[in-house]
């Protein structure tokens, strides 16, 4: 295989991404990194259209093992999450924050329900953002407040979103909550009862939109998201992008489906049957 | 010109001071959702657009109605609307005006606003509608002013306002595309994601805008010494008409492609708002009686002796302001969101703050309409006397 220099640095710099080479162990972004990264695809046109020659190096996926998951380990994931994200339990459903929550095949996959497949129509499914590789929420922000990154993250940016909505009404997966009344409020009631604030993320104002981040602030840390922490039996993260990480090799060989694939969103949350 | 709204009948400053005391409420719900959040309305995590983002949408048609005169009047010389553009053009104003703070009140962080223009983003077609509105409330300044203080000096229109003029009717074309673009693009959302959406929001904002103005012209016939001419009022009810007719036969394809091709997720909508979905059912009584209303106010139209009577004109002008409200202004939204994208239905129940909120806004509409048309039907006035 021949590289021309430009292209050997760019293979070099990104080698330090989730997966490669490595086996299903996360060598992640160091801080920083990925903002470079984007910088740099920005003023480089060229480097822009290379990049589209080779193919993306990087993309990141979450696969999520629908045999090996139960209610239990659904809950202790859902938990971990909130918990970590600081996400408040209003306990209604009007005002309600959630990044991963547990529902039903029939919701998970409206279309493709059959009501004759009793295995599925019994098994628990997460559900969460799918970071769509053409992510039709961050198409339609007015101000690029979600935007995808250059590593698949459909990232959130709590500062500049001016809380218009528009996001919700083009997610085809039901995957953004807002936050209609202050979250600090209800998790300062939580805290009165005994939860505990993840001091290491940020809390967040009213009148934003949130959703699953696909834990970057722990990726930046060099660990992995919690849910894969909190069951590594059920939750496989790796880089979809590359032909030897642990999700593709998973890939290969299991069935999997992806959410309503016919909207031309291309998600990168596979569930495993 | 703008000192003739000063002076006025004690039932003029009546009717402003019930505007401004509705506003006052409207300002102080307002502050307490500003205050607590946009959880006081309403909405949710299922239904996340409400009241606030289907009176916009209903407004924008309003604004876009205007064009019904200004394409007669300036691009086939029918000089009978001469007397009567800028009333439609004074509705455009008011209309946008109230678009833009339907838009305001909707957003969590109104304060990081102008975060729109300091992050223009071209592939957001919410880019594209704040461009076209303001520059619509702009055009229709520009020329409404310059129309009546040429009237009012009984000189012809400057020359350079004609281009702006031309230029409102794509612009008015285009307020209504963008806006039906907003859900129109949206994968996932069944009842939305119509290539018709687009036309039938013009044909829907050709009835509404101009059904308006009768109503506003009729009345101003009765109370002032202003008379639009019964020709114009007879054409723009005929346009109206017509429009609402367009605007029906498009609502049926929608009812055919849905229910012939059989595909549930586009049938979902359509029986939720129709027939209700289960024991969830709230728009059906509305939806049925845009129907009728809407049917009433095509053959009151329709009919020519009539719609000779202005009595019955107004009655008639008053079923299609209204059916094309209910059509937009509260089905096209809400139903859009039912069922949601895991196929859950939510109802939608807008709260005392939030209609408070919203009946504002109607109300700075007509406070703004009211000081409009009173310097226009003053300046009316005074060239019928000499
Ligand atoms: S699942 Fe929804 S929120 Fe997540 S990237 Fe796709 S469209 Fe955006
Ligand atoms: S709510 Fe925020 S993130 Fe969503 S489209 Fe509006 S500005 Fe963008």
């Amino acid at each position: 295989m021949s590289m021309d220099r430009r292209k050997f640095l760019k293979v070099a710099g990104l080698s330090t991404l989730v997966g490669l080479g490595s086996s299903g162990a996360f060598e992640l972004l160091k801080p920083g990194r990925v903002d470079a990264e984007m910088e740099h695809g920005h003023h480089h046109g060229e480097h822009h259209e290379k990049a589209e020659e080779t193919g993306p190096k990087t993309r990141l996926a979450m696969l999520i093992d629908i045999k090996a998951l139960t209610r239990e380990k659904a809950e202790k994931i859902v938990h971990t999450c909130h918990h970590l994200h600081n996400v408040p339990n209003w306990g209604d459903p009007k005002n309600e924050i959630k990044w991963i929550w547990e529902d039903e095949f029939e919701h998970a996959f409206p279309d493709s329900y059959n009501e004759y497949d009793e295995i599925l129509e019994h098994s628990p499914f997460l559900l969460m953002c799918n970071h769509c590789d053409e992510p039709p929420c961050a198409r339609v922000c007015p101000v690029e407040a979600t935007f995808r990154r250059p590593d698949g993250i459909v990232a959130q940016d709590y500062h500049r979103c001016i809380g218009c909505r528009f996001c919700m009404a083009a997610c085809p997966y039901g995957s953004r909550s807002f936050n209609w009344l202050d979250p600090r409020v209800m998790l300062k009631k939580e805290m009165a009862k005994g939860r505990k604030l993840n001091k290491r993320f940020p809390t967040r104002m009213r009148g934003v939109v949130e959703k699953c981040n696909f834990c970057v602030e722990r990726l930046a840390e060099g660990k992995k998201p919690g849910c894969v922490e909190a069951c590594p039996d059920v939750m496989h993260f790796g880089n979809l992008a590359d032909e030897n990480s642990n999700v593709r090799k998973i890939l290969r060989e299991r069935v999997s489906l992806r959410r309503k694939l016919e909207l031309g969103t291309k998600p990168s949350v596979f569930y495993l049957i | 010109m703008i000192e003739k709204a000063l002076k006025g009948s004690s039932v003029y400053w009546g009717w402003v001071i019930f505007l401004l005391c509705i506003i006052g409420a409207g300002f102080i719900a307002y502050l307490y959702q500003l205050k607590v959040g946009l959880g006081i309305t309403g909405m949710s995590r299922d239904i996340s657009w409400g009241v606030y983002i289907a009176q916009f949408t209903y407004f924008v048609g309003v604004a876009a109605g205007a064009v019904m005169l200004v394409i007669p009047k300036y691009l086939h010389h029918y000089t009978k609307y001469a007397k009567v553009v800028v009333f439609g053009e004074f509705i455009a104003i008011a209309a946008v005006i109230m678009c833009l703070l339907f838009i305001v009140v909707d957003i969590g962080q109104p304060m990081r606003m102008m975060n729109v223009v300091l992050h223009p983003t071209p592939h957001s077609m919410l880019f594209y509608d704040m461009i076209v509105l303001n520059g619509y409330l702009l055009i229709n300044i520009i020329c409404g002013y310059n129309t009546l203080l040429a009237d009012k000096k009984g000189l012809p229109c400057p020359r350079w306002v004609k281009p702006v003029i031309y230029l409102s009717i794509p612009w008015a074309i285009s307020i209504h595309t963008v806006t039906a673009f907003l859900y129109a693009g949206l994968p996932g959302r069944h009842f939305w994601l119509t290539a018709i959406m687009a036309p039938r929001f013009l044909a829907s904002a050709f009835a509404a805008g101009p059904s308006l103005l009768v109503m506003l012209l009729l009345f101003l016939r009765k109370v002032t010494k202003f008379d639009a001419g019964e020709d114009a009022l007879q054409n723009v009810a005929r346009t109206i008409c017509y429009a609402m007719i367009v605007n029906f036969f498009f609502m049926g394809m929608e009812f055919f492609t849905a229910f012939y091709s059989n595909i549930p997720g586009h049938k979902a909508t359509l029986e939720y708002l129709f027939w209700g979905i289960g024991e969830y059912g709230n728009l059906v009584p509305f939806m049925r009686a845009c129907i009728v209303i809407g049917l009433a106010g095509i053959f009151i139209l329709l009919v020519p002796p009539i719609r000779r009577n202005p009595l019955w004109l107004a009655i008639g002008c008053a079923c299609v302001f209204l059916a094309t409200w209910i059509d937009k202004g509260v089905g096209l939204v809400i139903g859009g969101f039912v069922p949601n994208p895991l196929e859950v239905i939510t109802e939608y129940h807008p709260t005392f703050p939030e209609i408070t909120i919203a009946t504002a806004i109607w109300a700075v509409g007509g406070l703004i309409l009211t000081i409009l048309y009173k310097v226009a039907v003053s300046v009316r006035e005074e060239e019928q006397r000499i």
